[in-house]
């Protein structure tokens, strides 16, 4: 590891992407991400082999990275949330062309234009498809600047290694916010790409990059051999951190900059001699179900803590299977819930779960 | 001491941090003190922010009405100007950050050279990756002032690794900063550090709260 800088997210990303082997950026500027489309502009010019365009508009961007994606080249966009809506169509292309390709969201408050300040309210369009059609995105979401330069490494290692896009969620504070990181070490893609479209040299068939199947068996047969390497997916790359789960007898179940204010609270809570722990699903897909399931053998009651109206929360109780109470403690609209509200929240769930008082 | 004092840098390197406590000190030591909010890159984090705490102890804060009601529009307040041209109060101006923050400054330039009492300080953070070395922190020195058309006279050295620093993390950057004050010639004007670990000599800086702080 090198020595520390001190860096926003939006910029750790852009050179964790820099030192992924990623050397194509396509992108268009939109606030609370804006930082990392112009780190790209400074630094991928003066690299060997660095391509840098502002696209017209956020469709012709994430269609340049499809193009990219097919050459099997390392491709990277990023948006905020009004701009991956956009890109939505292109996505689901990606993944019907089975090619990796990493796109970032720094979310932003919604719908529609919404606001610019922080929000996590793009987690159903991140998990359950976003685009049209049988598809998933692997979703990482890093709730440190470091977890900003290491998730963007290793959304391009999975990319590349199950050949499907994968999205970097983070949110407007985690873009914006400073902190100390140690850069990973520079690497490069070690899966060989023999679909890739770089020309035959007249060696080979051509390959075809297409995600158009008019024969409804071949496309059902597509569907169903994506979802082999999804099942795949789930079984070998679910992520998440335990945090003073050990003891706990309630869980707070937060992503992103959320679990930071929810790590705080516990702090608060145990001082005050409430055993709660936290997990932190650093995978949003595939989302750490089992770690929830076995939780909820053990506590009384589970907190979701969100940056949107709720919506983590419904995985939240199908992981569980109702076997115990599940709340949400939420701010929306670009509002960060803070450390008062999850120890409020937190002990109205024990009141009601044991009676008495707090 | 000048009348005018602006802070410009790279981008991230702590202009609005360092500008909100100066502006602080200077009205502590009795002045009349103005700031105003130039920053015309960033709408997170600005000196706006701390408009409540700046007025509560009698800074007149110049922003955008809406610099902080997330309304996402590079423009200038109009009563920036005042501050340029009326010579009654002492003037602190907060930069956006690099060549395209300073930009902004442009308009400002002729009533600040014809004054000629202001005094424009390099923020620069070592740990910054764009700003590590003492080439590249003269490189980013070079496209403000082409920028904006104005010299720098000073330097402020903000080095630092946010929370996970230490004395020793700023100290351990100190010959950079001489070196680069050698290079160009210019004075150090301070070297900052957070209040809870600055050591003597150095000018202690408060920061704003994060979000998910308790």
């Amino acid at each position: 590891m090198s020595e520390k800088v001190l860096m926003k997210g939006n910029e750790a990303i852009a050179e964790a992407a820099l030192r992924s082997g990623c050397r194509h950026y396509f992108g268009y500027p939109i606030t609370p991400q804006t930082e990392l489309t112009a780190y790209m502009a400074k630094r991928l010019p003066k690299m060997e082999g660095g391509v840098f365009l502002q696209a017209e508009s956020e469709i012709s961007a994430i269609n340049m990275v499809y193009g990219v994606a097919g050459t099997g080249k390392r491709v990277m966009t990023s948006s905020s949330s009004p701009g991956i809506s956009l890109k939505q169509e292109g996505i689901s292309y990606i993944a019907g062309s089975d090619l990796p390709a990493v796109i970032v969201n720094v979310q932003r408050g919604g719908p529609g234009l919404g606001g610019i300040q922080p929000s996590q309210s793009d987690y159903f369009q991140a998990t359950k498809g976003g685009g049209h059609g049988d598809y998933h995105l692997i979703v990482l979401a890093p709730s440190s600047v470091q977890e900003m330069a290491d998730l963007t490494s290793l959304a391009f290692d999975l990319a590349d290694k199950y050949r499907c896009p994968a999205m970097v969620l983070a949110d407007g504070t985690m873009g914006q916010m400073m902190e100390p990181v140690e850069l990973p070490e520079p690497t490069q893609c070690t899966v060989e790409k023999p679909w890739a479209v770089t020309g035959t040299q007249m060696k080979r068939e051509h390959n075809i990059i297409n995600s158009l199947y008019l024969s409804p068996e071949v496309l059902e047969k597509t569907n169903f051999e994506r979802y082999q390497r999804y099942e795949k997916i789930q079984a070998e790359e679910v992520r998440y951190e335990s945090y003073m789960m050990d003891d706990a007898e309630y869980c707070i179940v937060a992503f992103g900059i959320a679990a930071r204010v929810a790590k705080n609270a516990i702090t608060a809570l145990r001082a005050k001699g409430m055993k709660v722990g936290l997990i932190r699903p650093v995978t949003l897909w595939p989302f750490p179900t089992k770690a929830i399931r076995e939780a909820a053998d053990k506590v009384k009651g589970f907190v979701s803590v969100e940056l949107s109206m709720g919506q983590m929360i419904e995985d939240v109780r199908l992981a569980e299977e109702c076997l115990r109470p599940v709340v949400l403690c939420n701010r929306a609209g670009g509002m960060i819930p803070n450390v008062d509200q999850v120890i409020s929240v937190t002990e109205q769930l024990k009141n009601q779960v044991e009676g008495g008082r707090a | 001491m000048k009348r005018v004092t602006l802070f410009c840098g790279h981008y991230g390197s702590g202009k609005t941090n360092i500008a909100v406590n100066y502006a602080l000190k200077l009205k502590a030591d009795g002045l009349d003190v103005a700031l105003a909010d130039l920053d015309i890159v960033n709408p997170y984090f600005r000196s706006k922010d701390s408009t409540a705490e700046l007025e509560k102890a009698g800074v007149r804060v110049i922003a955008l009405p809406f610099a902080n009601s997330s309304v996402d529009l590079p423009a200038l307040p109009s009563q920036a100007y005042s501050l340029v041209q009326n010579r009654s109060v002492y003037a602190v101006l907060d930069i956006g950050g690099d060549d395209r923050g300073a930009y902004a400054l442009g308009r400002f330039v002729p009533y600040i050279l014809e004054e000629n009492d202001y005094e424009m300080v390099y923020v620069v953070n070592f740990f910054r990756p764009l700003t590590q070395t003492v080439d590249q922190a003269i490189e980013v020195m070079g496209e403000i002032e082409s920028a904006c058309g104005l010299k720098f006279s000073a330097v402020i050295n903000n080095s630092n690794l946010g929370a996970e620093s230490t004395a020793e993390t700023v100290r351990s950057t100190s010959e950079k900063a001489e070196e680069l004050c050698r290079r160009t010639g210019l004075p150090l004007f301070a070297t900052t550090a957070e209040a809870g670990i600055a050591e003597d000599g150095m000018m202690p800086l408060k920061l704003q709260k994060r979000p998910f702080e308790a």
